[in-house]
């Protein structure tokens, strides 16, 4: 069937920023559908809030909106742009509540919009647990018992049906947010309270436990002549019980006998057919009895998902690009499989490598908060590895993660501990269970018992405990000699490092210990070679290349080699010969080539801005007709999409890994350089071993990287440059601490040099403070130096970033931060230009940019953060590489500031591209997005800690417009009258006095705690007093509680005063109240609710502005 | 690819090898059965269901390469069979046999083998083996299994060369039944196997066996129809005694061109009397040798549970199994014959009806087991149509 000929424009809703549970496979989905569409003709209208995104480039979609992703919002846009139809199945539960809602509003019926890819009857019936579950009786799938509640009463008549343990889901919400697994009555009924407050709906479903059930998810495709096929089964390793975002997985499921597979492959396309997703991917979960195959229904999406992005990644076949013109009227048969370019999509993919996906988590960034998994999402990231048997895969995945694992890396807690121990560690749902359950065979545990305690399927244990078999025989003998023996341990996944860890080991002494001993001491080296093998990673790969044992590159071609595969997409491994040398597939070009390393898996700290980086190097590097060859291992990515690169390796960053690719690029054509400067810090932490290897790398110098992180090397530039940095000093005693402060001058921001008890940093006034701080907070000593900066107290911080071609410097933007130095640069908002500083400061920070960027004769991309303070400009930090605020600079002033950077890298000169028109009339602010609703417990307070996990821009004529955009982009609606509640620290009061002045004046009451309610009477403002917490009930906790406050501003400076309003911030956060945690956002939101009503709010497409 | 005519010098710890006609050696570990057989060398790229495809009568004188590197993964039982007579004759595979985990496995993969006298080699690298069988065909091989990893290359090779391959030969009467039987199975069902059929008075369908698959017989089973299984040399006047309300001429191995040199007469008379068929693979391809038609030896063939297929009569995609190393030769089509089917892979025939008769076949396999169950519904069209006579 043709595609629909009665539409003509298409409007795609996107995920907005990136939170937990909706990351950046909806970039990755969204993009892929965009491009789709646009080959076919269709006019594309885009809204995503989300500045970093691929999607939201100008030249993807005709029209772009960066705005909040709102019914209200969409509607304008809707009525502005006219598209005939909407796809809502691109942007993960963000689009389609957003659907629904213009559905229900009759905005859809209005305009004459048709809802293309799924309808509101088919998304109501699979997120609606009720309706879900009648669907399911009605196609003979069994439901776990279960029942809905709507209070605390109605779950506990359900409980009497469903008994303890019970899973508790809130509907409609991301990720499984507010829900968890109930074990007694008292934790039921604080979950169900929890869950009923963090559904829309009101609206929790609580099920019978299926803990220990294995879980499968399958992926399936259908299209409007109902044929479905599925591209890929996925098992879950941890069972039941750990949200499937938060498990490790593996693709295809690996445990099945095909009468049970065939089961499931039935059940999910009877579920999408009696769903009615008329077209499309989705997404269906099973639990399965391992007792005896009982196959349960657990849910499904109705819609590309996290594991939509998986599984395209896992097999080569792009879902997202499918399904979007499977929605405009394609069957499956009538397109194309691009990886084979000779066979339709109407196929299932077959695969014959095993893929496994480790979450990654940021438990670290939440103290207070416990690391147990549970049915609410929590992971923020994930990495993917691909290996021709599940040990190989495995291994890659754990190095690939980044955190700090070279394969099953030894739990040294767990070592030697009691059986007791051992099985309360394995029973608790744990990031590290994976681990753990490795120790524990090292400890002597059998395969049944661990089996018994975590209920991981016995074949995965005994691959791992294979494994660790394989370490201990290298731990006693040391590593072969010989090349068979070689290859069959790299064969399983070990690294060379590890390899190395473990060899050491075999002549008994302690692994970093003996290789810094080993590198130090020639004849002790040579003893320890001589026993072990080698003793380091560069030795092991002496060793392999000794003995020519390398990996080989197989393709990822859907189809298990039945067909030839035309698109270069590859992951390595190890093969044994089986026809002469083992057969490498990789066949590199004679081209002129350039690599670019990703960023490896999503981190708090660094996640899509980075890969949106890579992508612009990749695609300004083709342009300029190289060869892009793309090496990353995180599937959530546009960057590991088989189009974004002319050859993709999906592949851990490691120096191993990524050397090996080299090697075989090397063989022909020619190798330009590797880009490291792109992906943050995970490949820039490779430049040296690339450099050590004699691999040219593009742009700025690793050089002049290392001078700028390191402190003494930077502070020497800093000195010649005559420029001005806050004064510092480290000191090893108090009364070096002392007299470093004296000679500072007070205040200064106060560090150890390690954390203890999560209370990292903080601002003395005085010397009694200062010792109060040390006598409390820190152990300092020779070996714990405090750091000892001067702070800037209400500085304001700027972010600049530059690029430099080692002779011209060209800045792309001045942001000017809005909440004041001390909050980590990527937790607070900034605008762009910047909203209240003079042109000469901002003047003096170019110059002091460019004079910079010569100095460490960058070439690409440059980020530099400045503090002001009374009319002086304070050099922060320098970061010669690309930062996070490139995608939002380059979308605040309508330039592709990455891909320009991208080419100078490669040597072309800044003065052939046009240069930057600067001079905006509109406002854009970025604001950040925070996960602390998915973290009980923990402090929603910003500090220098990065927390976000994403990003929104909002953008406007002026700052109250933008930033109220920004605010609602972010999931805060700002009260238009109401309660203010105010609680400031000293030096804020001050500040905030036109904040409170204006919002009385705006029909708001405020009331505010003892000081700050003194200090605004005094100011003649009407402010009523409530009591702090520590003063008894009724205090302010009660009156937000009982839904008595619409709005908080709280500042706080010092330890105490910053436990005494933990509860408030935590209140604030449980009810959903804006809060703000500084002065200056405090001001901006106080400007935005005087200046803006939501109802006036105007949409205006990118494509707009910069025209 | 490297020298396909290279051979190594046997490693330390090989128990198996794969000797290929051009003289070319695989090393690796032997499982299984001890000893060594020869066949051709096929490749399949199904995920699941080894077992069955180890048992598929289709695959006899066939050694397979699995295309997924783990196999065995979930051991053997008794219910994943496909037929008690011999099927391939061994595989290869990339990773070594584990133990099994699946609550329905009553065996080792590895001792079921052995057990079934089939040989097992692992640790090929099968992708570079499914690669080259691509690229220059299926090769005749040894496959041999020596637990002292002695092995006497020479003759291995002199086999291998001198085996005469599948062209031409006759395999499914080395796998037919000897007599003929009323089924008695249904179709498997999670927590209680397969049923017993309802022989009461239904549509009586008389089999051929020319090397089928039980899955098949329990499908029309399952589909209303009482089934009388009979040899593949069965004459037509003792097919006509059971009194069929239809023939089902089922799959089988080897040439089709061979088997119908005995199959096609019967399937002529058959039409002639205008009995409603329906034939599964070989037995497809033996309808359509019938008509007129021709049959060819494929390049590679199709085997695999992803082969997309579309019916022509209304365009739908169904996702079928496939294991065929012929194919009907569809520009060879007599006006007769009605094309029903085509492989969306390579345009290859997959279906055919005749004209103003109640005949049709299949080249894939609608029975499944392996691979997906999207095509049941022609088994419920061939038993709907046994009501009208």
């Amino acid at each position: 069937m043709p595609k629909r000929t009665d539409i003509s424009s298409i409007l795609v809703i996107g995920a907005g920023p990136i939170v937990i549970g909706q990351a950046c496979e909806f970039d990755y989905s969204g993009t892929q559908a965009i491009k789709a569409l646009k080959e076919e003709g269709y006019r594309v209208v885009l809204v995503n809030s989300n500045p970093a995104t691929i999607m939201t480039d100008p030249d993807m979609a005709d029209a772009t909106y960066i705005e909040p992703i709102t019914p209200e919002v969409v509607a304008k846009i809707i009525e502005k742009e006219r598209p005939d139809a909407v796809l809502p199945t691109m942007g993960g539960q963000t689009a389609l509540n957003c659907a629904l809602s213009l559905e229900r509003m009759g905005v859809l019926e209005k305009f004459g919009v048709t809802m293309i890819g799924a309808d509101a009857e088919a998304i109501d019936k699979a997120e609606d647990r009720q309706k879900f579950r009648e669907a399911m009786d009605k196609i003979g799938l069994e439901s776990a018992r279960s029942g809905i509640a709507h209070s605390i009463d109605d779950a506990l008549k359900v409980l009497e049906t469903t008994k303890l343990p019970a899973i508790i889901r809130p509907s409609f919400t991301l990720g499984g947010t507010g829900g968890g697994i109930a074990y007694n009555k008292a934790e039921f009924e604080r979950i169900v309270r929890e869950g009923l407050d963090a559904s829309p709906t009101t609206e929790v479903l609580i099920e019978e436990s299926l803990l220990g059930w294995k879980e499968f998810e399958m992926e399936v495709v259908r299209d409007k002549a109902d044929n479905c096929i599925i591209i890929c089964s996925i098992e879950n390793v941890d069972p039941m019980g750990v949200h499937t975002g938060d498990s490790i997985t593996v693709a295809p499921a690996l445990t099945l006998t095909d009468k049970e597979y065939q089961i499931m492959r039935s059940a999910s396309i009877a579920v999408l057919r009696e769903i009615g997703v008329e077209t499309g991917g989705s997404n269906v979960q099973f639990a399965v009895n391992p007792a005896d195959g009982r196959l349960i229904v657990i849910e499904m999406n109705p819609r590309v998902s996290r594991s939509s992005a998986l599984a395209s990644k896992a097999t080569g076949f792009p879902i997202a690009r499918v399904a979007a013109k499977l929605a405009v009227g394609y069957t499956l048969d009538e397109i194309s499989n691009e990886i084979t370019g000779a066979t339709p999509a109407s196929f299932e993919p077959t695969i014959d490598y095993v893929v496994t996906k480790i979450p990654r988590f940021a438990f670290e960034k939440f103290k207070g908060t416990e690391n147990n998994l549970s049915t609410a999402m929590k992971s923020v990231g994930e990495v993917m590895a691909i290996g021709r048997s599940f040990a190989e895969s495995m291994q890659k995945a754990l190095r690939g993660l980044e955190t700090g694992l070279d394969g099953f890396n030894r739990m040294v807690e767990l070592e030697g501990v009691s059986r007791e121990v051992l099985t309360a560690a394995l029973a608790k749902r744990t990031p590290d269970r994976i681990l753990q359950v490795a120790q524990a065979f090292r400890e002597g545990m059998s395969v049944e018992d661990v089996h018994a305690i975590t209920f991981y399927d016995p074949w995965f244990l005994r691959q791992i405990e294979a494994i660790i078999a394989a370490e201990k025989e290298i731990s006693a003998n040391g590593l072969p000699n010989d090349a068979a023996a070689l290859r069959r341990l790299k064969a399983m996944g070990f690294s060379d490092k590890r390899l190395a860890t473990l060899a050491v080991r075999s002549v008994g002494v302690a692994g970093g210990l003996g290789e810094t001993q080993a590198r130090r001491s020639g004849l002790l080296h040579d003893a320890l070679r001589a026993m072990a093998g080698a003793t380091s990673e560069e030795e092991v790969r002496k060793l392999r290349q000794k003995l020519g044992v390398h990996p080989v590159f197989k393709r990822i071609d859907s189809c298990a080699a039945e067909f030839e595969a035309i698109t270069p997409y590859m992951y390595s491994t190890y093969e044994a010969p089986s026809f002469g040398a083992p057969e490498n597939e990789a066949w590199p070009s004679d081209r002129r080539k350039i690599v670019i390393l990703g960023g490896g898996p999503n981190r708090i700290g660094q996640g899509i801005e980075f890969d949106y980086c890579c992508c612009h190097a990749c695609f300004a590097l083709e342009e300029a007709g190289y060869e892009t060859i793309m090496i990353n291992c995180n599937p959530e990515t546009v960057s590991t999409d088989y189009d974004t690169s002319d050859r993709l390796y999906f592949e851990p960053l490691t120096a191993e890994d990524v050397l090996e690719i080299l090697r075989v690029e090397q063989s022909t054509g020619e190798l330009v350089g590797v880009i490291v400067q792109f992906g943050g810090q995970t490949p820039l932490k490779l430049a040296q071993a690339l450099e050590d290897e004699g691999i040219p790398i593009l742009g700025t110098s690793p050089d002049a990287i290392d001078l700028a992180e390191d402190r003494e090397r930077f502070a020497k530039l800093v000195h010649k440059l005559k420029l001005k940095q806050p004064k510092n000093g480290i000191a090893r005693s108090r009364d070096e601490a002392a007299a470093v402060a004296n000679t500072i001058g007070y205040p200064v921001l106060l560090r150890p040099s390690y954390v203890l008890g999560g209370r990292a940093m903080e601002i003395v006034d005085s010397e009694a403070q200062l010792d109060n701080y040390i006598a409390t907070a820190v152990n300092v000593s020779g070996d714990s130096p405090v750091l000892i900066d001067q702070y800037l107290r209400d500085a304001i911080e700027c972010d600049v970033d530059a690029l430099c071609d080692g002779a011209q410097v060209e800045v792309a933007g001045v942001m000017q931060h809005i909440e004041e130095a001390g909050v980590h640069s990527g937790d607070s908002a900034c605008t762009l230009p910047p909203y209240s500083l003079p042109p000469e400061i901002v003047a003096e920070m170019e110059r002091q940019a460019k004079e910079l960027a010569i100095a460490l004769n960058v070439v690409g991309l440059m980020n530099i953060q400045f503090a002001v303070k009374d009319g002086e400009v304070y050099l922060i930090e320098v970061n010669p590489r690309a930062s996070r605020t490139v995608p939002f600079v380059a979308k605040a002033i309508g330039q592709p500031v990455a891909k320009i950077a991208a080419r100078v890298m490669a040597g072309e000169k800044l003065d052939t591209f046009p240069a930057f028109k600067r001079d905006l009339d509109y406002m854009a602010i970025k604001e950040a997005v925070f996960p602390f609703n998915k973290f009980p417990g923990s402090d929603p307070v910003l500090t220098p800690e990065m927390k976000s996990t994403g990003e929104v821009m909002g953008i406007d004529a002026d700052f109250a417009t933008a930033f109220y955009k920004s605010q609602l982009g972010a999931g805060v609606t700002l009260p238009e009258t109401g309660v203010l509640f105010v609680s400031v620290k000293d030096s804020d009061k001050p500040v905030i006095v036109p904040a409170i002045a204006m919002l009385i004046e705006h029909g708001f009451k405020v009331i505010a705690t003892g000081g700050t309610q003194t200090y605004l009477t005094e100011q003649g403002l009407a402010v009523e007093r409530v009591k702090k917490v520590a003063e008894g009930q009724p205090h302010i906790v009660d009156k937000m509680i009982d839904g008595e406050v619409d709005l908080v501003f709280n500042t706080t400076e010092g330890w105490q005063s910053h436990i005494d309003s933990k509860s408030i911030r935590a209140s604030a956060l449980e009810k959903r109240i804006p809060y703000y945690t500084t002065a200056a956002a405090s001001l901006a939101a106080a400007q935005a609710i005087v200046a803006v009503k939501a109802s006036q709010l105007e949409v205006r497409s990118l494509q707009d502005y910069y025209s | 690819m490297a020298d396909p005519a290279s051979s190594s010098a046997q490693p330390k710890g090989a128990t198996g090898v794969l000797v290929l006609a051009d003289g070319t050696v695989v090393w690796g570990k032997g499982f299984g059965a001890v000893g060594s057989a020869v066949g051709e060398v096929c490749f399949n790229t199904a995920m699941t269901g080894y077992q069955e495809v180890m048992t598929d009568p289709s695959y006899a004188a066939q050694i397979v390469t699995f295309t997924f590197p783990h196999i065995g993964n979930v051991g053997a039982n008794d219910e994943d069979f496909e037929s008690v007579v011999e099927g391939a004759v061994g595989c290869i595979v990339r990773e070594e046999v584990t133990p099994h985990s699946n609550f329905r496995a009553q065996q080792e993969f590895a001792d079921w083998l052995a057990a079934h006298d089939k040989i097992g080699l692992s640790g090929v690298d099968t992708r570079a083996l499914t690669r080259r069988i691509r690229l220059s065909g299926a090769p005749n091989a040894v496959i041999a299994h020596a637990p002292d990893g002695k092995f006497d290359l020479h003759a291995l090779k002199a086999r291998a060369r001198e085996w005469a391959g599948l062209e031409g030969m006759d395999l499914a009467q080395r796998v037919s039944r000897e007599k003929s039987q009323d089924w008695v199975g249904g179709s498997w069902e999670l927590g209680n196997g397969y049923g017993d059929a309802d022989n009461s008075e239904k549509p009586h369908v008389v089999a051929i066996d020319y090397g089928s698959k039980d899955n098949i017989f329990r499908n029309l089973v399952k589909a209303g129809a009482r089934v009388t299984v009979v040899p593949a040399r069965t004459s037509l006047n003792d097919i006509m005694a059971h009194q069929p309300d239809g023939v089902f001429l089922s799959n089988g191995p080897g040439d089709p061109a061979a088997t119908g040199a005995y199959a096609v007469p019967v399937i002529k008379a058959l039409l002639d009397k205008d009995v409603p068929l329906f034939g599964i693979c070989l037995g497809h391809q033996m309808l359509a040798l019938a008509t007129g038609a021709k049959t060819v030896k494929m390049h590679q063939g199709h085997r695999g549970a992803n082969h997309p297929v579309k019916r022509l009569e209304d365009g739908v995609v169904e996702i079928t199994s496939m294991n065929h190393g012929f194919a009907v030769d569809g520009d060879t089509l007599p006006d007769s014959v009605e094309e029903t089917h085509i492989s969306l892979f390579d345009g290859s025939n997959c279906g055919i009806a005749v004209k103003g008769k109640q005949a049709f076949g299949v080249q894939y396999h609608p029975e499944a087991s392996p691979g997906p169950q999207d095509s049941f519904y022609l088994f419920e069209r061939f038993v709907g149509m046994l009501g009208d006579n």
